[in-house]
């Protein structure tokens, strides 16, 4: 077992959410007294992931010399050096790919050429940036332009300008989300279920979701991989999430997973 | 002073900001009241609540099996 599963650094929820009954985020614990019994090893491990990505907190200076020592061990020929340096953004850097490409196939053809690209000019990364939103920016950029060699994309994507609509927004209807659904994703169903919905959203919207809602990165790391500003990042996002919700509110309660109507649970 | 009333409209319009922190204590104040007293926006502020933590739970997404071992070896220089 990798040495990070081990403990769980995430230092604060997410803002505006609730917390279960129980955890507590505040400060550094190890896994076995921190997860509460009914939060599966796997969420826990991925908060920590996401807790490397999150420029808000302050950033681990231990991490970046190391990725410093790192960098510098590969620049000087050490090429399994490199393999230890991306291994904390594999994920990310697939699930980067996946965001544009939809297909795993593309996705992780796309992972694999931009590691290269990036292990090939490791000598010029400046450090600027964090070495992740490097790799990021890498994997988005060699994604699009396989999108633009696959002649089948040229429709989709000319679809794209159209179906970016940032105008006001209406909710479909106010279906009543009882606030239970993360034991909802136990179930391989509702999993297909949200990521045909997350596949369905047009790719302007489904990029900055993922990077902000899957990878838990920042808006400033968001707007330096996509290349858009602030407004249009938290523009899309809102959407996108919005978006999300006219289409599985009511499938969390039921229909989509037990062939059931919707049934409102307030009298309203 | 008595907290400034917000529309339904208003607030669709800045809830995903809400969820992120990413408005001003005067605004989150007004939603805040509206809240109390709108079961619609609060619908709409429980789904999206919901969806932001679904998205980012970690069993929403898997990477294909194998898919490290077949990068090591591309970063090895293997075909």
């Amino acid at each position: 077992m990798h040495c990070w599963a081990l403990i769980e650094l995430e230092r604060v929820p997410r803002p505006g959410f609730r917390l279960r009954e129980g955890a507590a985020y505040s400060q550094p614990r190890p896994l076995l007294s921190l997860r509460p019994s009914n939060v599966p090893i796997a969420r826990v491990a991925n908060r920590f992931l996401r807790s490397f990505m999150n420029t808000d907190m302050p950033a681990n200076p231990q991490l970046r010399t190391n990725e410093a020592e790192l960098i510098k061990s590969v620049c000087d020929g050490k090429r399994e050096a490199f393999y230890e340096l991306l291994q904390p953004y594999e994920r990310m850097v697939y699930a980067t790919a996946m965001s544009v490409v939809k297909n795993p196939a593309d996705a992780e053809e796309v992972a694999q050429e931009a590691v290269l690209k990036a292990f090939a000019n490791l000598a010029n990364f400046r450090a600027e940036s964090k070495f992740s939103t490097w790799m990021l920016q890498i994997t988005y950029n060699e994604a699009k332009m396989k999108l633009r060699k696959a002649r089948s994309h040229l429709y989709e994507s000319l679809d794209d300008q159209q179906q970016t609509d940032e105008g006001d927004y209406y909710p479909k209807d106010f279906a009543d989300w009882r606030p239970i659904p993360c034991e909802l994703l136990e179930e391989s169903e509702t999993r297909q279920a949200i990521q045909n919905a997350i596949a369905s959203l047009s790719p302007c919207y489904r990029e900055v979701l993922i990077l902000r809602d899957l990878q838990n990165l920042s808006i400033k790391e968001t707007m330096t991989i996509l290349g858009l500003s602030k407004a249009t990042v938290k523009t899309r996002l809102h959407r996108a999430r919005l978006l999300l919700r006219d289409s599985l509110a009511p499938g969390i309660d039921g229909s989509w997973i037990k062939g059931q109507d919707y049934r409102k649970v307030r009298s309203w | 002073m008595a907290t400034i009333e917000i529309s339904c409209f208003e607030v669709w319009r800045e809830i995903s900001n809400y969820l992120d922190e990413e408005i001003s204590p005067e605004m989150r104040e007004r939603m805040e009241a509206h809240f109390k007293t709108c079961a619609h926006c609060n619908a709409v502020l429980d789904g999206t609540r919901n969806v932001v933590g679904l998205v980012g739970d970690g069993r929403l997404f898997q990477m294909p099996e194998g898919f490290n071992k077949r990068l090591y070896k591309k970063i090895q220089g293997d075909p």
